[in-house]
Parts: structure tokens; sequence; C-alpha cells
């Protein structure tokens, strides 16, 4: 379902791409501050639209910034809940609970062509 | 009741126009154009918080890299990884790039906060600085969450108790871009970059300041390697401590002069004259004289540089350059263009702080152009800020033309204590220098026309000649100087000649009655001798009578 655009592939882009989808991963974190409403609705979210959409190829590591406080400015993190995708390059960010899929899957550049098309 | 608690910033003349400082604990927003010095004035707060007053300090940056910010306050002589590696500042570089950020759903600005936490945590700050949270707005599109999580970030600053700096770009018509002056309310600094007549003046002003008296005025603050100066004009309230020392003009005879053998400590003298007249060795004699005397001397000087000061000087006998390597004097040129007048007088002042000289001298104040009022209002800060520090300034004026009094002279007379005019009297096909107190106050000074002339040896007042002719100067003077000498000589021949006649009449008489005498004597001796013959002869008229007798038949 989740493959790269071959209208993409230029020299640098392929390696990636190959290694995307030999391996499968998607390396995703979510930051988040404690167990907010906003934070497990976040989770709640994420979870759901991985499973539709990336089953079995993706890992989540959520971070709660209110124990390991250090790690916010070494990924920029200004909002929250903020989810990076730390894999494949390049870096993503989406910002919010996630409510809204779309965005997120165009954030993530899950699915970015195919909203496109329609 | 308590008065409001304030962080001091260490920034020269900031604390005293707030009378102390910044609201402790609370936010206060700087503002200004692009360029007009916000940053700087955030990272000096800081670091002066973390060496002078042992406060850490948190820098949270929204538009520079901390590498950057680092390399930018070098020049200010601020060593930021020095105080990072000592752990009394951090520093934290918040980038948002739009392109890279999807949103999606409800968020809010926890991280910015966990974030901040973190640092003020690692450093025990006391002092926070966002530098510039608006920038915010450009990466972010939510603006009513932006301004909603603005508004708890400085209540939450508050409640943390450390005194944040918001720096904002000013906006139009606004103090910032996107009005967030509204949350920040207890202090507001304005920065201003303007320039008038191609010169550029940075000044501040202090908007508002909850709860506490403020100075309103716009001051003039300079940065250059010594970090921020504002120059807060107190206008001195004319309550500063005067003196009855004097100290010494540097020429002997103005010293007399003046009555009191020299001007007032911490007296403003004005010297102004035409070109030539030597105004500026009048200053360097009185630098001169006070450096002898072990005093501490600053020369402002805006026409020559000091290598050609200390060399002209030294034509004229006053050797200045063994006073600048005893570190006693010291010069700081610059051509009165190369900034305003605010920017001139912060200069001075921070000069003047820094040095603390016992005497100062400006020469000239006539090089300074401009609007007459600000020209005034210049001097008048400058003679305040030497009066309360109880320095003695000598200011030079350079007058325009023959007339004695020039408009920009006129403007700062009545500031001015001791007033010497120096000019040039044209007469009899040559000019020849004079001076005259125009005014000095509290002393009972002279009232002449003295000539003076410039010597190997300096300043020299020649003896006024005050004679029935009236004051003489130059030739003129010589001149009847000179004919006063003939005509005392030709009265001094006379009795000469007179003597000598005298002299001759009693040798002749002498002389008559010598040979009157010589000749009585020849008479007298004749008549002696024919008495003597006549004598003679009667002797023998007798012995014969005698003889003939007893030849007669005389009875024995």
């Amino acid at each position: 379902m989740i493959t790269k655009s071959p209208k993409d592939a230029n020299g640098a882009k392929q390696p990636t791409s190959t290694r995307e989808n030999q391996d499968g991963e998607f390396n995703l974190r979510l930051y988040v501050a404690g167990q907010t409403p906003k934070s497990l609705t976040a989770i709640a979210n994420l979870k759901t639209l991985c499973e539709d959409h990336l089953a079995g190829r993706y890992n989540i590591e959520v971070i709660d910034l209110l124990v390991t406080p250090q790690l916010a400015a070494g990924d920029q993190i200004v909002a929250l809940p903020t989810l990076v995708r730390r894999l494949p390059p390049p870096l993503k960010r989406v910002i919010g609970d996630l409510s809204n899929t779309e965005r997120v899957l165009v954030g993530l550049d899950i699915r970015p062509r195919a909203a496109g098309l329609k | 009741m308590q008065a409001l608690e304030k962080s001091a910033t260490g920034i020269a003349g900031l604390d005293e126009l707030t009378f102390g400082g910044l609201p402790a604990g609370r936010p206060s927003l700087i503002c200004g154009g692009a360029g007009c010095g916000k940053t700087i004035f955030a990272i000096s707060y800081l670091v002066n918080g973390a060496i002078k007053f042992d406060e850490g300090g948190v820098f949270m940056s929204f538009e520079e890299r901390a590498a950057d910010l680092e390399a930018n306050v070098a020049s200010l002589g601020y060593d930021l990884s020095d105080l990072i590696a000592k752990k009394q500042l951090a520093i934290d570089h918040v980038h948002i790039e739009r392109s890279e950020i999807e949103e999606s759903g409800d968020y809010d600005l926890e991280g910015l906060f966990v974030r901040l936490a973190h640092a003020i945590d690692s450093v025990g700050a006391k002092r926070v600085v966002l530098d510039t949270i608006e920038a915010l707005f450009s990466g972010l599109t939510d603006s009513v969450v932006l301004r909603a999580e603005i508004r708890r970030l400085f209540a939450w600053l508050k409640d943390r108790g450390v005194t944040a700096i918001i720096t904002a770009e000013r906006g139009d018509g606004t103090l910032t871009r996107y009005g967030i002056e509204e949350y920040v309310s207890d202090c507001v600094i304005l920065l201003d970059n303007r320039v008038t007549e191609q010169v550029t003046t940075r000044l501040l002003r202090v908007i508002k300041y909850r709860g506490s008296a403020h100075g309103t005025n716009e001051y003039p603050f300079l940065i250059d390697a010594d970090g921020i100066s504002v120059l807060p004009i107190t206008s001195a309230g004319l309550g500063h401590p005067i003196s009855d020392e004097t100290i010494s003009t540097g020429i002997a005879g103005l010293d007399e002069m003046l009555g009191v053998k020299g001007y007032f400590v911490g007296s403003s003298i004005l010297i102004s004259g035409l070109a030539g007249t030597g105004k500026s060795t009048f200053g360097a004699s009185f630098v001169n004289a006070a450096c002898e005397r072990g005093k501490r001397a600053l020369f402002f000087a805006f026409e020559e540089s000091p290598d050609q000061i200390v060399r002209n000087m030294k034509s004229v006998g006053i050797l200045l350059k063994r006073h600048v390597e005893a570190g006693l004097l010291a010069f700081e040129a610059a051509r009165p263009s190369l900034y305003g007048f605010e920017m001139h007088l912060a200069r001075m002042n921070r000069d003047i702080e820094r040095f603390k000289p016992d005497i100062i001298v400006v020469d000239p104040i006539s090089a300074f152009r401009g609007p007459e009022f600000e020209i005034h209002a210049t001097l008048i800060r400058l003679a305040d800020i030497c009066k309360a520090k109880g320095i003695t300034a000598l200011f030079t004026s350079l007058s325009s033309s023959g007339d004695a009094m020039s408009a920009s002279d006129r403007s700062v007379s009545s500031l001015m204590d001791t007033w010497l005019s120096l000019s040039d009297i044209e007469a009899n096909g040559e000019r020849n220098r004079v001076l005259y107190l125009l005014k000095s106050r509290g002393m009972d000074h002279s009232k002449q026309l003295r000539e003076y002339r410039l010597t190997r040896d300096g300043v020299r007042l020649v003896d006024a000649y005050a004679g029935p002719a009236g004051v003489l100067t130059g030739t003129a003077r010589l001149v009847q100087e000179a004919r006063e000498r003939n005509a005392a000589l030709e009265r001094q021949e006379a009795t000469e000649r007179r003597r000598r006649e005298l002299a001759r009449k009693r040798a002749a008489t002498e002389r008559e009655i010598a040979d009157m005498r010589r000749s009585l004597d020849g008479e007298e001796e004749d008549l002696r001798r024919l008495i003597e013959q006549e004598e003679a002869r009667e002797e023998v008229i007798g012995s014969e009578r005698s003889e003939l007798a007893s030849i007669r038949g005389a009875r024995p």
C-alpha cells in the first residue's frame, strides 16, 4: 500500500526507498508531556493510524518530556504533542493531537500523491 | 509598604534611570526596529547578571543560533562559551521551520515550557531572555492558540519568579508586530535608531514601568567594545557640591589675573578665541600643570589627533608625552561628524566614568555643528556631569570672526564659571594676541586686557603697558617703550651736560684763581725783595754813620 513513487526515482532517493521497503521501517517518535487528555488522544490516534496504514512496518516511541525534558531541545520540540518521523529521512513533524488523519498522512509523507490525485 | 524589588541590569546608566533596574520576577518588554540593539541589550543583561551579580541566565533564541550569537557578542568582550561551561548561562535555540511542520488537531506550547524549565533548572537561572518570541507567529499558524500560550508563558515566568526580558520587533503603529505588549505590562523599554542629518543616534526610552518612578526622556546610548552604556541626564539639579580649592592654570601670569591662583576645582571654563590664538595651548598648559601635580586629565580632541597635539605642544615647551606614559593623561580623539551629539556625550560620559579624571579638556566645542539648542543641551549635560563629579572642565571654542561672542559662545556662556577671551588686536599693520577675563564667578579677577605670547617655554603674559597713551600691544608697545626710553636717555644726557658745564666752569674759575694767586705771589716776592734791599741799605747807611762819628773824635 505504501510505496515510494517511482516517478521520484533519482539517484539520491533510490537507496532510501529500497532500504525503507526492505526494512519497512517507519521510526516514529511521539513527544508528550504527562498523561493529559491531549496526550492520550494523540497516542490513541497514532496507534489507529499506524495500524490502518503502516501495519507491521512501524515502531512508535512515546517520550514523556516531564520525565526526560532534556530531549526536547534536540528534536526542536516547541508544541505538544509533536509526532516526529525520524525514519525514513527527511525529518518530518506533525503537531497536534493527530485528530485530522488526512493531515497526518500528508505530514508523514505516507500518502502524498494519492491525496493530490484525487 | 515594600517597594518594588528590582533586578539590576548592570548596564551603565540604565540602572540609574530606572532607579535600580528591571522589575524583579516580572517580564519586561524591549522593543525596537531592526538593528537597534535589542539582542545586545538582552544578552548584556544576562552576562552582567552572571558576572556581576552571580545570577544564572537563560537565553532562549528564536532567531539566531547559539554559535552565531556567541560570535556576534564576542566583539563586546563577552565570552558566552565560558559562561556556559561554568553553568552560569544556558542558550537554547528554538527553531521552527514552517515547511517541516504539519498541524493536525489541538496542540499547545508545552514543549517550550518544558525546554525553558529544563534550561532554568540546569543553571539555576534568575534571568531569562526570550529573543524574539514573535518568531513563533511565523512558524505556527494558529494565532489564537499562540496568543493564549504566550499569555500563559508570561504568567508562568512570573510564577517561577524569574526576571524576563522579551524582545520584539517594532510594528506599524504598534510597539510590537503582533501586539504582545498587551501581555507584558510591567515594564516596556523602547529602543530607537534615529538619523538626523546623516548622523545616527541610538536612543532609549522607558515607556512604562508599573509601580516605579523612572526617567521619562529619551536617553542616548552607545554600543561599542565595552558593551552598552546609557547616558542618563538627570539634569544635575544644581545640587552639586562646590569647592574652594583652586587648580593652577599652568600659566603664571594668568593665575595672578584670576586673583585666586587658578581655576576653582569643579568649575567650567570656556576659552574662546579666533583661529590661531592658542586656545589649545591654553588647554594643554592646564593639562600639563594638572598632571605635574599628579592629577588625572582627559583630553577630548575633535580637531587634532593625539600625536599631533603632543608634537605641536612640544614646540611651545609643553611636554605631554611623559604624562601619557605615566598614565595620568589620556586622549580621546574623534571627528565631530562621527556620531551625533548624543552619542558624543554618551561616549564622553563613559570615558569619564572609566578614566576618572580630575580635569577634562574639550577641544573645541565649536567643532560640533548643528542646531544651537542641541549643542546647548549637550554642553549643559556635559558641564553638569563634570560638576556632579567635581571635575574641572575646560572647553575651548572657536569664535567665528572678529565678533568676540559667537552664537555658540552666547548659548553656553551662562554655563561657564570662568570665561577667558583670547583675541587679536590689529593695529599698526600687525596682529597681537591679547586676553582678558570676560567673567569669572567668585573671583576678584583682573579686568585688564593683557598681551600674551606663545614662546618656546609656553604661554607667557607680557607685562601690560598701561601708560598715558592707553594699553598698547606689540610693536606699538615696543615703540612706546623705546620712545620713553629715549626721552629718559635725553633727560639723562642733559643733566650730564649741565654737570659737565658746571665742572668746566668750576675748573676755569679755579684756574683763574690760581693765576691771580700766582701773580699775587710774584708781586709779593718782588716787594719783599725790595724791602730787603731797602733794609740792607738802611743798615749800611747806619753803620757808615757811626763809623764816621767815631772818626770825628767821638768819645767812647
